[in-house]
């Protein structure tokens, strides 16, 4: 993909198929058409961010002051396997049955 | 007695005296969902007989006399993205058509704590992606006011089944405003709590740092009753915020006596209904009578706010629905290699909406792009946090119309972009953390406005008072529609 900053962006079909590929997404032709139309439009409107400066400005993440939340390595409350797997589309043994990866 | 009229407050006191029992209460409860419902399709799932069940108990507990939950014996129900142990949880969406969770959202467990009774799931937009309940991967739900009208979203279901008198109470969610939206256009009390503030556990995710948990009530009283039940740490939710939480019950006083209220004039104007905006002054009016100090103040980046948003929504949206994927729970297509599974589950599965954003927050993210639009996004987030951070410097809250107009008809907003900006007065709250309410003030054009309240981080006392007060000295807050009976 191209390396932009700031300027007046276009979403083309090319980059719709890219993007869907990333998100896992199988779209029809009228779709990429559709969301290539609506993407271009959003973006466009997003394009009024590029009129703030934000020189040194720190980027917020996250509104609360918390970091690095931990506990201590102590086995607490697990859940059962039988209720982990009881929405398993498919299941063997003990495990999520799915297709071959390639 | 029209019992689904009455309050919380209301009807825990008949429970108190004896003069009800939770299982008649849940009756009529019931009956009055099945008389409306036809009409409102507030519901995904109704759980009749575990509520009854559920009633059975308590009343056998209140029988003894034993300990019982501050909110005993109150039929309530849950927004469908909030994780009940055992009972089918959708998020509106075909990809969750089938999914029971193994395990209750933490909510769920304190309500069960309490002693309600959960009469059950709540329709929405699809995964919390919209402001109409429109997106609902099944069917949408009607505004109560006009059958014809939206009842807001992402959290409509939540709103038109308190504003009909379904449930006493209800939770929703809120990342954009999705309960302060509805609960303006289906006339009633809505809070998004400070970010932190409820526990996310359980709560399936649409966007992490804004997604919050909270309540929709008749009144102000009851929207206190169930903060104290619903607030709080928990170790579970990382996010969680470690600090105290009050008995909210003590805020509801009468007196905004030399209360400091800031009017921002970014929300005001150009871009608001005449008619809303006008209801929203008369309530300033009032405030002013009573005391309060009210004075025009200013949010200077708050049209960054709605492309801010969206920019940062769908990119955690992105990333935290790749896990629908077919592999351990929901819809899977099936095909013939794991990643064509994926993509055609997906596809099945996921609305258009849906699609959309996780295309663009995957397009924000992705290498070529990430500092352009994600990175930029947040540090413009920081400047609106600190609008913020400046105005509670010399206000105890601010006040502003909770939409830019009342409740418009279903297929109005058909472009994605207007849509969005039925949100520009509720987005810049999420993206600072900070608590705000949404109460009712009168109506215009024969449906409810909704004035906001905006609190500094954990001030949602603050909010109760003003809000109480307006409610004690006004009859503008206590509307309620009149329903169609389908039988």
């Amino acid at each position: 993909m191209r390396e932009k900053e700031g300027e007046n962006m276009k979403i083309d079909i090319k980059d719709v198929e890219h993007v869907a590929l990333l998100s896992r997404l199988n779209l029809t032709e009228d779709e990429k058409q559709e969301q290539s139309e609506q993407l271009n439009k959003i973006l466009d409107a997003m394009e009024v961010l590029n009129k703030v400066d934000t020189s040194g400005v720190e980027p917020l993440a996250h509104v609360l002051p918390i970091k690095n939340v931990l506990r201590a390595d102590k086995v607490g409350e697990t859940l059962p396997k039988e209720k982990a797997l009881q929405n398993a589309p498919e299941e063997e043994d003990g495990m999520f049955r799915v297709p071959k990866i390639v | 007695m029209d019992f689904y009229n009455l309050t919380i407050h209301e009807v825990k006191d008949l429970l108190d005296k004896k003069e009800i029992s939770a299982v008649d209460l849940t009756n009529k409860q019931l009956d009055r969902i099945e008389r409306v419902e036809d009409n409102v399709k507030a519901f995904v799932t109704i759980t009749k007989e575990e509520a009854l069940k559920r009633a059975k108990e308590i009343d056998a507990k209140l029988a003894k006399d034993e300990k019982i939950g501050a909110l005993a014996g109150i039929p309530m129900a849950l927004k469908d993205n909030m994780c009940t142990d055992g009972i089918k949880t959708t998020c509106s969406s075909k990809i969750l058509h089938n999914f029971v969770p193994p395990y209750n959202a933490t909510v769920t467990e304190k309500l069960i704590k309490e002693d309600t009774i959960l009469l059950g799931k709540l329709n929405m937009d699809e995964f919390a992606m919209g402001s109409s309940t429109e997106n609902s991967g099944f069917f949408p739900t009607k505004n109560p006011w006009d059958l014809n009208c939206v009842p807001g979203g992402s959290s409509g279901g939540s709103a038109a089944a308190v504003a009909a008198g379904e449930a006493f109470f209800t939770l929703g969610s809120d990342t954009g405003g999705s309960i302060r939206q509805p609960a303006a256009f289906c006339g009633v009390v809505g809070l998004k709590p400070t970010y932190g503030a409820v526990s996310r556990f359980g709560l399936i995710a649409f966007a992490s740092s804004l997604d919050q948990i909270g309540p929709f009530t008749k009144d102000v009283t009851d929207c206190a009753l169930v903060m104290n039940a619903i607030s709080g740490y928990d170790r579970k939710d990382s996010t969680s915020a470690n600090v105290e939480y009050p008995d909210y019950t003590k805020y509801l006083e009468n007196d905004v006596k030399g209360m400091k209220i800031g009017i921002p004039k970014e929300y005001f104007g150009e871009g608001i209904d005449k008619d809303v905006e006008a209801k929203i002054k008369e309530a300033i009016s009032k405030l002013e009578e009573l005391g309060a100090v009210v004075e025009e103040c200013s949010l200077p980046h708050t049209e960054y706010a709605l492309s801010t948003y969206y920019i940062i929504a769908p990119a955690e949206c992105s990333s935290n629905l790749s896990r629908y994927d077919g592999v351990r729970y929901g819809l899977r297509h099936d095909a013939n290699n794991l990643v064509e599974m994926f993509s055609e589950t997906r596809k099945e599965g996921f609305g258009d909406e849906v699609k959309r954003r996780i295309m663009l927050g995957t397009y924000a993210l992705s290498s070529g792009y990430y500092d352009a639009y994600y990175l930029k996004a947040l540090k413009v987030r920081s400047l609106i946090k600190s609008d913020f951070d400046k105005a509670f410097e010399k206000y105890d809250c601010l006040l502003t119309p909770t939409t830019p107009s009342v409740s418009f008809e279903f297929g109005a907003k058909k472009d994605p972009l207007s849509m969005y900006k039925q949100d520009i007065c509720t987005i810049p709250v999420n993206l600072a953390g900070v608590p705000a309410l949404s109460m009712p003030f009168g109506l215009a054009d024969n449906k409810p406005v909704g004035l906001q309240l905006i609190g500094k981080a954990f001030g949602e006392g603050t909010l109760l008072k003003v809000a109480y007060t307006l409610e004690q000295n006004t009859d503008q807050t206590l509307i309620r529609p009149n329903v169609q009976e389908v039988k």
